[in-house]
């Protein structure tokens, strides 16, 4: 479980993250949306640790975050950036391999190996192990991803915008595999989405957030509602049924 | 801050300049005719403080122009490859024309500083656009490949103690009969200030300017070549002057804002008087020694340069 | 991989066999003695510029940068002058001139290494600013160094230039086991942190998240950079592309992101390319130029045109 107590953090004079309290369900695919600027990548980066410079407290499983020791953290907690542009050359096999820093520091073992190809297998990328990175295409190159973070084999994976260069095929395709893991391997997924569609349809808990505080977070059935929306964006929001689930409908 | 106090700042500093100096001078003996202080004045301090002036507005303005034609806020005639390609050719009049006149010099430098330029330009078309730095940075290394081999013909042909020493931007070698030469970039102010509003309408861009019926090619050939020729003449004359045309121009920006025809001659003012405020530190640092004003030059336009550098990132 | 690096290692070889006997003119132990030092220092200062400049690009995820062009050199050189202009020249060389030697080095590393912690800040674009900072340091360094030499003692500035001005022609062997001590000290360090190095590809973010300890570890590796840049300023001069055109070349021979394949192939590289301009130098220029110029000439070149590249590419 994921704790924040009165969370404060600045850009130079500039707060980022005012005051924010925060309880984070385990095992449920969990969606942070808002619009620009509402500080939902600083969150994120906050909570894995990437950004350090706060006030306030977070608690990862009941232990202040800052009291975890790096590779404790990296065993229990995985974090994707927006965007990864390597100029380097790798393989898909290598770029996975990665994940298992935490555990080999780059001594791999053949335990280490069959976790590699699981995750490749995971994303549908098994034909494409000794392929370089650069031969790839945006939607395989975000699986490749998704799969360094699984071998990470952490109980939490935090991803920043991570649909953000797919096409529908593809986001739809990682939104699956997310809930997957959510569902058969208990993890617990916090994702910073921009198309609340997709947050309306796949999240089970959402936290909205706007101008660096917590408006509301809640079940996503508490949080798919027409005021909430429309005073989060500032847009007139109109819920459209569809299948079961919501579709939004902003009208000018 | 205001305009004024930029002209009151430059009055101060070119009279501090004339009556500083290892030989004795005050207003006392000029109002009494002592004829040894009119010398002084009239041989020394004047055409010292005038070739200050000169070299210290023209290559800020020069910097200025460069600015906004190249869309950069960090250029001027040393991020270019200017300076190094006039010393180039420089070397090359030393070498095969050891006694050709001031005129030949000036004139084989302007045009190497020129083709270097436009060689420069012409590479640099093909520099990833995304990122600011990379032209000045590109222009550094430019000018250390042509620095390259300067100091490969200049090792050869045992020239180094020369050009070195006379790269020294040093006006204690400022005479009567010298200096003069300086005088030639006078027209170059006054045919920049005539086309100031070419070029701030070129400074948005090419396709802009184009659009707006500028021609843009030949405006770009023409302040070029006028901006070689003036730094080239700097260079020749006085020696180098390192971060004097790309700091001027980057806090008048700061304080007074970018547009280039209300600026111009405040650049210059202020030019004169960081390079006036150089030479006198200068001069009274070792008294009766001389630094060469580049070394203070270097170290406070470094300074500022860097400060600047921060400062526009912190915003 | 390893064929590659075979054949550069063996190439290496000839090329050393090939420098100790051409020329010698039967005086064996003189030239063996004086090319071999020689040898020694190329060694070294392949190690440490190929060492530092793969470590600096990784670090910053860019493959533009390389520690001289930082102005390290320029710093050391600022250091020397200060502490003959503050302690006296005398005073100086009557001590220990390794002691003033190892302590020049620490001080440029430490300061070097600060003071680009300082600047270098972890958001992408301000990478290039770093560069111009290093740039402009560089140039300023320069300034304040003349600044003090023209104001001491001539005499001190007499003992200044002997201790200082360094070059490919003039290397400063009384000093080449200490150097090799340090040098080799401080490679051993980076080959010890090849792990964390390799996971640095990935930007100080990912890093992180797989559990390293960023800030330490990036400081420590400036410090370890200062360090082997500053003591290869000291034995040869300022060899400021060097690491440059060096990393380049070897990433185009080895293509690979692991460390320990790089930092061995581009030793190699640099090796084969030092020796390969002192043979030009001595022979084919006849002592008219240094190294120095050389890597200017071509490190000039080699940055222009992989900038060009690279945009074709992108």
């Amino acid at each position: 479980m994921i704790e924040t107590v009165n969370l404060h953090q600045s850009y130079g004079k500039t707060p980022i993250i005012k005051a924010c309290d925060l309880t984070l369900p385990e095992g449920q695919l969990i969606a942070l949306i808002g619009p620009n600027g509402a500080g939902k990548s600083t969150l994120l980066s906050l909570l894995s640790r990437v950004l350090n410079e706060r006030t306030g407290a977070i608690y990862l499983d009941g232990r202040e975050l800052k009291q975890w020791s790096g590779k404790e953290l990296a065993r229990k907690l995985a974090y994707l950036q927006q965007s990864n542009q390597y100029g380097v050359h790798l393989t898909v096999e290598e770029l996975v391999a990665f994940g298992r820093y935490p555990y080999n520091r780059g001594r791999q073992t053949v335990a280490d190996e069959q976790i590699i190809a699981s995750a490749i297998h995971k994303v549908g990328l098994a034909d494409f192990k000794e392929r370089s990175i650069h031969a790839l295409s945006g939607g395989q190159l975000q699986r490749v991803y998704l799969a360094m973070v699984l071998a990470q084999e952490t109980d939490y994976i935090l991803l920043d915008e991570p649909l953000n260069n797919l096409d529908l095929k593809h986001a739809t395709q990682l939104m699956n595999h997310l809930t997957e893991l959510v569902q058969s391997e208990k993890k617990t997924v916090v994702i910073v989405l921009h198309d609340i569609n997709y947050a309306a349809r796949y999240a089970d808990y959402i936290v909205a957030m706007k101008d660096g505080q917590v408006l509301r977070a809640g079940s996503t059935k508490e949080i798919i509602q027409e005021s909430l929306l429309s005073e989060l964006y500032e847009l007139p929001i109109k819920l459209v049924p569809v299948e079961g689930s919501y579709f939004c409908y902003p009208f000018t | 801050m205001k305009r004024i106090s930029v002209f009151l700042l430059f009055c101060i500093l070119m009279i501090t300049s004339l009556f500083v100096g290892t030989h004795e001078l005050s207003i006392a003996g000029l109002l009494a005719g002592v004829p040894e202080a009119w010398m002084v004045l009239v041989k020394i301090r004047l055409p010292r403080t005038i070739s200050l002036v000169i070299a210290g507005s023209i290559v800020s303005l020069c910097g200025k122009v460069m600015q906004h034609l190249l869309q950069n806020k960090f250029v001027a005639a040393e991020a270019v490859g200017l300076s190094d390609s006039a010393r180039l050719g420089i070397l090359m009049v030393m070498l095969f024309l050891p006694n050709g006149s001031v005129l030949l010099r000036t004139a084989v430098a302007a045009l190497f500083a020129y083709l270097g330029v436009l060689l420069f330009l012409s590479i640099s078309r093909l520099l990833p656009k995304d990122n600011p730095m990379m032209l000045p940075l590109a222009g550094v290394m430019f000018g250390n490949i042509i620095g390259a081999v300067s100091g490969f013909l200049a090792y050869r042909y045992q020239l180094v103690q020369n050009v070195s020493s006379w790269l020294q931007g040093n006006f204690a070698t400022i005479t009567v009969g010298q200096y003069e030469w300086l005088y030639l970039v006078i027209p170059v102010f006054f045919l920049l200030y005539f086309v100031t509003y070419e070029i701030t309408i070129a400074g948005l861009g090419e396709d802009v300017a184009r659009s707006l019926g500028i021609n843009y090619g030949f405006l770009r050939m023409f302040v070029l070549g006028l901006v070689a020729f003036a730094s080239s003449i700097v260079l020749l004359m006085v020696g180098q002057l390192p971060f004097l045309g790309i700091v001027v121009p980057n806090m008048i920006g700061i304080f007074f804002g970018d547009h280039l025809k209300n600026n111009l001659w405040l650049t210059c003012f202020a030019g004169s008087s960081f390079l006036l405020i150089c030479d006198l530190l200068a001069r009274t640092v070792i008294a009766p020694y001389e630094m060469p004003v580049s070394v203070i030059a270097g170290m406070i336009g470094g300074s500022l340069f860097l400060g600047l550098l921060f400062w526009r990132q912190i915003r | 991989m390893k064929v590659k690096v075979g054949s550069l290692f063996l190439l290496s070889l000839c090329a050393v066999i090939a420098y100790l006997t051409y020329n010698t003119y039967g005086n064996w132990s003189f030239a063996f003695a004086l090319r071999g030092r020689r040898l020694l220092a190329f060694g070294l200062v392949a190690i440490a510029s190929s060492f530092s400049t793969f470590t600096l690009q990784t670090m910053t995820q860019n493959r533009y940068l390389t520690p001289g062009i930082l102005g390290l050199d320029q710093l050391y050189v600022l250091i020397q002058t200060v502490s003959f202009f503050f302690v006296g020249g005398i005073q100086l060389l009557s001590q220990e001139t390794t002691t003033m030697f190892l302590l020049s080095i620490l001080a440029t590393a430490l300061l070097g290494s600060l003071l680009i912690g300082f600047f270098y800040q972890n958001k992408g674009h301000h990478l290039f600013l770093l560069l111009m900072a290093g740039m402009i340091c560089g140039t300023m360094f320069s300034s304040y160094s003349t600044f003090l030499q023209v104001l001491m003692d001539p005499n001190e500035y007499d003992m200044l230039q002997g201790r200082l001005f360094a070059s490919f022609n003039h290397i400063h062997t009384q000093h080449l086991l200490w150097a090799a001590g340090i040098i080799l000290l401080g490679s051993l360090c980076l080959v010890f942190l090849i792990p964390e190095l390799n996971v640095l590809h990935l930007g100080s973010r990912q890093s992180v998240s797989l559990g390293i300890p960023v800030p330490f570890v990036h400081r420590l590796l400036l410090f370890l950079i200062a360090l082997l840049t500053g003591t290869a300023s000291a034995l040869v001069g300022p060899t400021v592309f060097l690491g440059f055109v060096v990393v380049t070349i070897t990433y185009q021979v080895i293509p690979t992101f692991r460390h320990g394949w790089l930092f061995l192939g581009g030793t190699l590289i640099a090796f084969l390319l030092l020796v390969f301009g002192q043979f030009f130098v001595e022979q084919v220029f006849g002592w008219t130029i240094t190294v120095n110029t050389v890597i200017q000439f071509l490190g000039g070149l080699f940055f222009i045109s992989k900038l060009i590249l690279e945009r074709k590419k992108g």
